[in-house]
């Protein structure tokens, strides 16, 4: 999971006489590909867009949670209860792992708590949908997962270093991620005709969301050009999500599933796939809070971390007692 | 921000204890009563393998050290990953300063006579 539609500030990529002598000495660095650490100089549009961007990625990754704990207790065996659990958990570690990295930029675990939970930090448009039979477990998965793993491996190489190294440890759990996905898909695109239809109903009301994930073409953008210039970001938007549909259409086919898009089409020219475009007003309505599950979603997260605080609560005190009773 | 009034959350971005707003929170929350405050933060580090090194992997939050422990469990060795745990109070850490970076380690450029493959031993001495 990661974030989408992070915006900058500033006006685009500088020239190297418009930047300030420090300036030059950090962009030099970046386009050496060495590392930025936490207490080096940075300009600050650096230090704010990836605070953003790594924040929104930590709420996605404990926002995306939640499609995918409706079904820990409906899984339809043990086996696949416990490999669910180990996958929910790994998205509870992601986020954790990228919280710290976000807190290296000067930022609070508290303050990203509370943008989060204020509704005013954004997390992928992608969790407010909702997981309506064990087959979109199955979909989320391979889809939501695989798109992820586009946007994340490419980041494995990005400039700051925390957030590097975060991407290593993500991405080397993403792709169990995928495949547990793909099975779960495998297993009822092959058994009986009633799954195979939860399986390509789970494929049709995935599929745009999943390109959405993405974010919308950034081929313009301002924000995107320096972000790159950055190396905050690697690829565009429209290469991911190419890349993406690419991957995804002979595993389909695989399956014995449609994509539902009738406009879908190898194209040998470019070498890819024709596809059609998601609905992007809806895009911008879910970001907005209007998606099917917005309102479930932030509502389910907030009440956990609220019925939560009287354990946090105890553990505080436990820590402050022990602590007093060792100094006396 | 400048960045010396970034708190530690990975190893060696804390020189400045003083300055990390959640650090020194928790710090004092052995003295007065709790309050709604963040968990001090730690780092982690992880023997992967018997023989090896402890190696940093990351930091979290936690109310005390056991819970440290516990936590770091959960978050870095769910695939073991690890035969022991290190957790270390982040405030606690030392750190050199970037700028520190020239009179620390410049002075070790020009020793190259410290490296073996300095030295120019004729092929008919043998593997030494």
């Amino acid at each position: 999971m990661y974030a989408q539609m992070v915006k900058g500030d500033g006006t685009g990529v500088r020239s190297p006489e418009q930047m300030s002598p420090e300036e030059r000495a950090f962009q030099a660095r970046i386009d050496a590909d060495e590392k930025i650490e936490p207490k080096e100089w940075m300009p600050d549009g650096y230090r704010r867009t990836l605070i953003r961007q790594i924040s929104q990625h930590a709420h996605s990754e404990i926002v995306g949670q939640l499609p995918e704990g409706n079904w820990i207790t409906r899984a339809p065996t043990l086996e696949r209860k416990v490999i669910l659990l180990a996958k929910v958990q790994d998205e509870a570690g992601h986020g954790l792992y990228l919280y710290c990295a976000a807190e290296t930029l000067g930022i609070s675990r508290d303050e990203m708590f509370e943008q989060l939970h204020s509704g005013r930090a954004k997390y992928s448009s992608i969790f407010n949908y909702p997981t309506l039979s064990w087959a979109d477990i199955g979909a989320v998965g391979w889809l939501v997962d695989g798109a992820a793993i586009m946007n994340q491996v490419p980041l494995q190489r990005t400039s700051y270093g925390p957030y590097a190294r975060a991407m290593v440890r993500i991405c080397k759990e993403e792709s169990f991620h995928q495949r547990q996905g793909f099975d779960i898909m495998m297993k009822m695109a092959t058994g009986t005709d009633a799954q195979r239809r939860m399986a390509q109903d789970a494929l049709d009301r995935f599929w745009y969301p999943s390109l959405m994930m993405f974010g919308p073409s950034d081929a313009e953008s301002v924000h995107s050009a320096q972000s790159m210039a950055w190396k905050i970001k690697i690829d565009a938007n429209d290469a991911l999500r190419q890349r993406f549909v690419d991957q995804t259409v002979p595993q389909a086919e695989y399956l014995g599933l449609r994509i539902p898009d009738e406009t879908l089409a190898w194209n040998e020219d470019k070498g890819g796939h024709d596809f059609a475009a998601p609905d992007w007003d809806e895009f911008f309505a879910v970001l907005a809070g209007d998606g099917p599950c917005n309102a479930e979603r932030l509502g389910t997260r907030v009440a956990a971390w609220e019925e939560g605080a009287w354990f946090r609560d105890g553990l505080t005190a436990h820590a402050a007692k022990r602590a007093s009773r060792s100094a006396a | 921000m400048s960045a010396d009034g970034v708190p530690s959350a990975e190893l060696g971005a804390n020189g400045n204890d003083t300055a990390g707003g959640s650090d020194t929170a928790g710090a004092t929350a052995a003295e007065t009563p709790p309050v709604r405050t963040e968990w001090p933060l730690w780092e982690i580090f992880i023997r992967g393998q018997h023989g090896l090194n402890h190696r940093h992997v990351g930091s979290l939050h936690a109310p005390d050290a056991e819970m440290a422990i516990g936590n770091a469990r959960d978050v870095y060795t769910r695939r073991n990953e690890g035969t022991s745990i290190w957790a270390v109070r982040s405030a606690d850490i030392v750190a050199s300063a970037p700028s520190d970076k020239g009179p620390l380690f410049d002075a070790a450029e020009s020793k190259v006579y410290r490296h073996p493959t300095f030295f120019d031993i004729p092929d008919d001495v043998g593997h030494m």
